[in-house]
């Protein structure tokens, strides 16, 4: 089993429950190994595989038990994946409320690694809109967890908590009201970084439900950090050209190609990614506001591809997102500098302002920054990446474990300052240590 | 468990006190601290050798270990692996000698083909059924060029080397589905303890170097590696030299 990075494989039993008594049975069966619960495999590193243990694959457990279209609440296994939830929702005029930049990603994956969207400056991250969830528990029972009630402490441990606190078999999710599946973008294409930074602080980013910046990490000097920023929001019927007027809750989400597993290391290299940026900048218009454009074109433009990680070869790649607080501009500058003028080279680079974060003690978002680069891996790249670790953790920042697939326990522990409170709930739940993951072992986290 | 980019946590080396062995142990603890086992019969090296990686931030666990005796072998793999789990683990014990000795003295031969081959064997044996459990880890074995294709001045050893060869080469295959990844490393000539006051070969190289191809060998989960990789060029021709050609190679 590997990530979606394609890089540390270890190997596992997996099994494939179909109900809730099937996890049950998995969990107090479990051996010396322990087991984890594994989604649609979207996280980079190593979370959701569990080397000579067993690995629970969910989506087996996969059932949408209803959708209230009045008040937006939606009961749905863990095992969904949020592409089927918006598939499904879309003609009562609901959204999802919080999306990642894939829709392959199950509901146990989003509240485990408490993922966040371009919107999160408005709407926080995925927890922040879970009512209750059943989770199956170490000792085989199932717990009904709030984000109030008696179990709280529990609930917000299991949001971002990475599996390890029990299996999230079942969620009561609320979903947003909305008139169309398309979003009215601005875009604005930034000389540097520093326009970016300013058109992000000038109090605008508020007006936009959703915003982020895709910015070049090749260039040096003057165009350090250029960007092309868009930001939207959700499309009423009345903003909608007349054509798709009748139809404002089609969801347009093809997939165009999936990519078979023949390419070589190293063609994401300096020269093709240097050539796919300058592209991505020019093909951009320099100022264009009020455009109309789905969900494919303005969120999820890598969801038109299947298994697009292939295109980094066999010794695959890492993804690095980091946060950094505001005011940590400089740390900012200094670290996209630092990957510009290093040989290791990044093409989808993402950049985008936090909101507040919640109350799970293991939660990435926090107000600040946070930048995400894909490094194919080469050598060197592991020093490379300790040097960013220092950078990062000198400003207050962190990283985020979805992403995450080789910093030290070390760096995880001083970028989360809860997680021995999380350690101590999680133990409390968890005394045997049943559940149990690469990362868990590789981070020290349990 | 070794991550994304190959920093292992934990190396367990058995012949603690090899000088290609703790070189490798070096070359992964100055990039990242790790939990170290080292197996040897004690001694002051042993213990001098716990020192230097102590400095370097390691953990280092000393556990009694001898090659001969093969009795205890599951012991102590079972004792390495007791602290948790072992990310790397290198086979590198191994004894040189005296070849017109080795061929000529049915003892000497004997405790070499013992240390080099059957022990390596024993070993190996115990650390895959631990790996297999494991569902991870990379084990490092140290063959020689001399595997390849053995020489009068230095048939012996190379014969023990070749039969460590093989085995590591199968075992290679038979713990891939388990998801242990084997790096058969094939040196030329180093200079080290081993080797001390023998002329060196053509290419010859030092345990530094051989460390470093090691460890990029591990991150990259690269199953044979010749060490400098020249070699590797130069074996693949005197392989197949005629043997009356071959006789006349000086050295």
């Amino acid at each position: 089993m590997r990530g979606w990075g394609r890089t540390a494989p270890t190997m596992a039993r997996v099994l494939t429950p179909r109900s809730i008594e099937d996890v049950v049975a998995a969990v107090t069966t479990a051996g010396r190994r322990g087991v984890i619960a594994r989604g649609l495999g979207r996280s980079y590193g190593d979370p959701a595989q569990n080397a000579g243990g067993t690995v629970l694959d969910m989506t087996g457990l996969a059932t949408i038990h209803s959708i209230d279209a009045d008040t937006g609440i939606v009961i749905l296994d863990g095992g969904v994946s949020l592409d089927t939830l918006m598939r499904r929702a879309l003609p009562f005029g609901l959204w999802v409320p919080v999306l990642p930049g894939t829709r392959q990603v199950t509901i146990g994956g989003a509240i485990g690694t408490d993922v966040h969207g371009k919107n999160h400056h408005t709407k926080g991250s995925f927890g922040n809109h879970v009512l209750s969830m059943d989770v199956v528990m170490a000792d085989g029972t199932v717990r009904t967890l709030t984000p109030d009630g008696a179990e709280s402490e529990l609930f917000w441990a299991t949001v971002g908590g990475m599996g390890l606190t029990g299996v999230i078999v079942r969620a009561t999710v609320q979903l947003h009201r909305t008139e169309s599946a398309y979003f009215v973008v601005d875009t604005d294409r930034t000389a540097d970084l520093d326009e970016l930074l300013a058109l992000l602080t000038d109090g605008s980013d508020d007006s936009y439900g959703y915003s982020a910046a895709w910015f070049d990490t090749t260039t040096t000097g003057a165009q350090l950090g250029r960007s092309v920023l868009t930001r939207g929001s959700l499309a009423t019927v009345d903003q909608l050209p007349a054509k798709l007027r009748s139809d404002p809750l089609k969801f347009e989400a093809p997939q165009l190609l999936s990519f078979p597993d023949v390419f070589p290391n190293g063609l994401a290299n300096r020269v093709t990614l240097r050539a796919f940026s300058e592209l991505w900048y020019r093909k951009a218009p320099k100022r264009k506001h009020g455009s109309v454009q789905n969900i494919t074109a303005f969120y999820q433009v890598l969801d038109l591809f299947g298994d697009w990680n292939r295109i980094f070869g066999s010794r695959g790649f890492l993804q690095y997102q980091f946060v950094v607080p505001l005011g940590e501009e400089p740390t900012i500058r200094r670290i996209v500098e630092k990957i510009a003028q290093s040989p290791y080279v990044s093409g989808l680079n993402v950049f985008k302002r936090f909101g507040e974060g919640n109350a799970a003690p293991l939660s990435f978002p926090r107000p600040g920054w946070t930048i995400t680069v894909d490094f194919p891996i080469t050598r060197g790249l592991h020093r490379f990446c300790d040097e960013l670790d220092e950078l990062v953790l000198g400003a207050g920042g962190r990283l985020y474990l979805a992403k995450e697939s080789r910093a030290s326990a070390e760096t995880i522990r001083r970028g989360y300052p809860r997680i021995d409170e999380w350690r101590k709930i999680r133990e409390t739940a968890d005394p045997e240590g049943v559940f149990a993951s690469d990362m868990s072992r590789r981070l020290e986290l349990t | 468990m070794i991550d994304a980019v190959g920093n292992p946590q934990s190396i367990l080396l058995l012949g603690g006190t090899s000088d290609i062995g703790l070189a490798v142990v070096e070359a992964f603890a100055s990039d990242r601290p790790l939990r170290v086992v080292l197996a040897g019969r004690p001694s002051e090296r042993l213990d001098a050798a716990k020192a230097r990686l102590e400095k370097l931030r390691c953990g280092v666990e000393v556990l009694p270990f001898d090659a001969k005796d093969f009795e205890s072998h599951a012991d102590v793999i079972s004792k390495a692996f007791a602290g948790g789990d072992i990310d790397v683990s290198i086979v590198a014990f191994g004894l040189l000698g005296d070849n017109e000795k080795a061929w000529t003295d049915a003892a000497t031969a004997v405790e070499m083909a013992q240390v080099n081959y059957t022990a390596a064997v024993s070993v190996g044996v115990a650390l895959a059924e631990r790996l297999r459990q494991q569902g991870h880890g990379s084990v490092v074995a140290f063959s020689s060029v001399a595997a390849e294709r053995a020489r009068r001045s230095n048939f012996v050893y190379g014969s023990t080397k070749a039969g460590l060869d093989a085995f590591y080469y199968g075992l290679t295959e038979a713990l891939r589905p388990h998801g242990v990844h084997v790096t058969i490393v094939r040196p030329g000539f180093v200079h080290s303890k081993m080797t001390e006051g023998m002329s060196p070969a053509p290419l010859s190289t030092t345990p530094e170097a051989v460390a470093a191809v090691v460890v990029d060998a591990v991150r990259k989960r690269r199953e044979l590696v010749w060490a400098p990789a020249p070699v590797r060029v130069l074996m693949s021709v005197l392989r197949h030299l005629p043997r009356a050609v071959f006789r006349r190679i000086p050295g």
